[in-house]
């Protein structure tokens, strides 16, 4: 019997041989230091935040380093954002035009292409989209900049970090969010009504009216603005992870994976908290 | 970022006193996890005056230097320039020590996105809003020339070679026109020839602007040619501190050690 099965199978009362003693001891203190991180993790976030905000809040203000940020946030992503908006757009319209055909609703082809990308598709694309190329790059910078002492040079210099570095990449993040997912519903819609009138010709202005038809800004703003919270995410934990950085090149590419990776976790965990709140509160 | 940032600031004491060192330490004491890096030291510098922390590797000479910028926090232990506590100041308290201070990192730390010339510019843009730009451009352009830095104003860090990037790095230490600056290594990794141009440079500046400095080195020549005293720190603690003629005359073994291998 291997030390596995028996660590399976032995009750409390059998005494267990003594490898698998300390097999059952180590992955108890492991659990318990993965516990701890995970713990002290969100507690390190937490106070991030705060500094974040209390430095976000308080003059001197940076205006040009957000300016800037809202330009490497918002339009560097623009291209990547409305062609993943546009390829979603197209795949659920052949995939949808298929399933509405069998039921016999193709009329309603236009409404659940408009619905779907813009209450879910458009936004969670953009959020995943902005994690991968936003998160990274804040991750990556920051980190570089952490490992090579040039954030202490900026403290050294009299200069919040949490202003200059931080609070514009996340303000820029929560403001450019909502816009790139526009972008994203708009080549979703346009992509969509491409597919369906190569299948079946319709004019853009009779899929928009159609799908449009009944709806009202409730339907599509709260999904929109939602995104802002996104921002908020992708700019908090990739800020975070860049900025507590340690251990030269290797630190480096690990905050920017673990940037990307946590960032999109916790943009598709919101994103089920986001939908149920939207739902409860506008529905 | 060791800077306390939200804890309550610390009453500013009312008046600057002037009989007091410039920069002074006591019983200063750091520690990461187990291992304690000072063990309470105490060392002083006066206005216009340079002292040369030496010593073995890992022995705390750059966290002094982080200490006393605010870059770390001591575990116990007073720091005071011009005779005002700093310890435990807030970021705002400690903005406006920071502004008398001028930090030249080990390895430069210059930013690497911005050009040589906006390296120098950055702290002015952020400290002296109201300077016209015409007059910032001057000024930076007069602290290059000061460090010896006329041409490839506009090159990026990464373009110069490393006595380059140092020079960058002092002029942008400069450009709040210092009291007191903190050089760290300010000769390592170069070659014996731009060693001794930035010796010569730290010699001119100090003549010309009477700060209170401290400069961490392995470099006991260097040290010898800057400094008006040295401290020789070993275990956490000065053995030694003195003109260079005490070092020499100094019986204790680590330091005749340290003296007869540099």
């Amino acid at each position: 019997m291997s030390d596995r099965e028996l660590t399976t199978v032995a009750g409390p009362s059998m005494p267990l041989p003594e490898r698998s003693a300390t097999t059952l001891v180590s992955v108890s203190s492991y659990g318990s230091g993965l516990f701890n991180g995970f713990f002290e993790w969100f507690g390190s976030l937490a106070v991030f935040f705060w500094q974040v905000l209390k430095a976000a809040v308080t003059p001197p203000y940076e205006w040009r380093e957000l300016v800037r940020q809202l330009d490497e946030i918002g339009s560097m992503s623009l291209p990547l954002v409305a062609l993943a908006g546009a390829a979603v757009g197209a795949v659920l319209s052949m995939e949808t035009r298929s399933s509405m055909t069998r039921f016999g609703a193709k009329s309603l082809l236009p409404t659940a292409v408009v619905y779907a990308v813009i209450q879910e598709m458009g936004p969670i694309i953009t959020g995943l989209v902005v994690s991968g190329r936003v998160g990274a790059g804040i991750g990556a910078e920051l980190a570089s900049m952490k490992v090579t002492e040039q954030i202490d040079a900026i403290e050294a210099s009299a200069i919040n970090p949490y202003r200059l570095l931080a609070a514009t990449r996340i303000l820029a993040c929560i403001l450019m969010l909502p816009l790139l997912t526009i972008a994203a519903d708009a080549g979703g819609l346009l992509m969509g009504w491409l597919a369906q009138t190569l299948a079946e010709p319709i004019s853009l202005r009779q899929f928009i009216d159609s799908g449009f038809n009944g709806a009202t800004l409730s339907d599509f703003l709260p999904p929109t603005f939602k995104t802002a919270v996104f921002g908020l995410i992708i700019g908090l934990i990739a800020c975070f992870q860049g900025m507590r950085t340690r251990g030269g090149a290797a630190g480096v590419g690990r905050a920017a994976t673990s940037s990307v990776v946590l960032a999109s976790l916790f943009v598709i965990l919101a994103d089920v908290v986001l939908v149920k709140i939207i739902l409860v509160v506008f529905h | 970022m060791a800077t306390t940032y939200d804890t309550p600031m610390k009453e500013a004491e009312p008046e600057q006193d002037s009989g007091a060192p410039v920069v002074a330490v006591e019983n200063l004491r750091k520690s990461f996890g187990s291992q304690r890096v000072l063990n309470g030291i105490s060392l002083s510098v006066n206005r216009g005056e340079t002292l040369a922390v030496l010593g073995r590797s890992g022995t705390g000479k750059s966290v002094l230097l982080r200490l006393i910028i605010g870059l770390e926090q001591p575990d116990s232990g007073s720091i005071r320039i011009h005779g005002h506590e700093i310890a435990g100041l807030n970021l705002d308290g400690m903005g406006e020590i920071r502004k008398k201070m001028g930090f030249l990192f080990q390895q430069a730390a210059l930013y690497d996105s911005l050009t040589v010339e906006e390296n120098v510019a950055f702290p002015l843009e952020h400290h002296r809003k109201e300077m016209p730009r015409s007059e910032r451009n001057d000024r930076v352009r007069q602290l290059l020339a000061e460090v010896g830095l006329e041409k490839g104003l506009g090159k990026m860090p990464s373009d110069i070679s490393g006595g380059m990037q140092k020079r960058v790095g002092l002029a942008r230490a400069l450009a709040l026109e210092p009291e007191i600056l903190l050089l760290d290594e300010p000769t390592a990794g170069l070659d014996p020839i731009s060693s001794g141009e930035i010796d010569d440079l730290i010699l001119k500046l100090q003549r010309e602007h009477q700060m209170a400095s401290i400069v961490v080195t392995h470099d006991l020549h260097s040290a010898k040619t800057i400094a008006n005293r040295l401290a020789i720190l070993n275990q956490g603690n000065v053995v030694i501190e003195g003109s260079f003629e005490d070092l020499q005359q100094s019986e204790i073994g680590f330091v005749m050690e340290f003296l007869k291998l540099s």
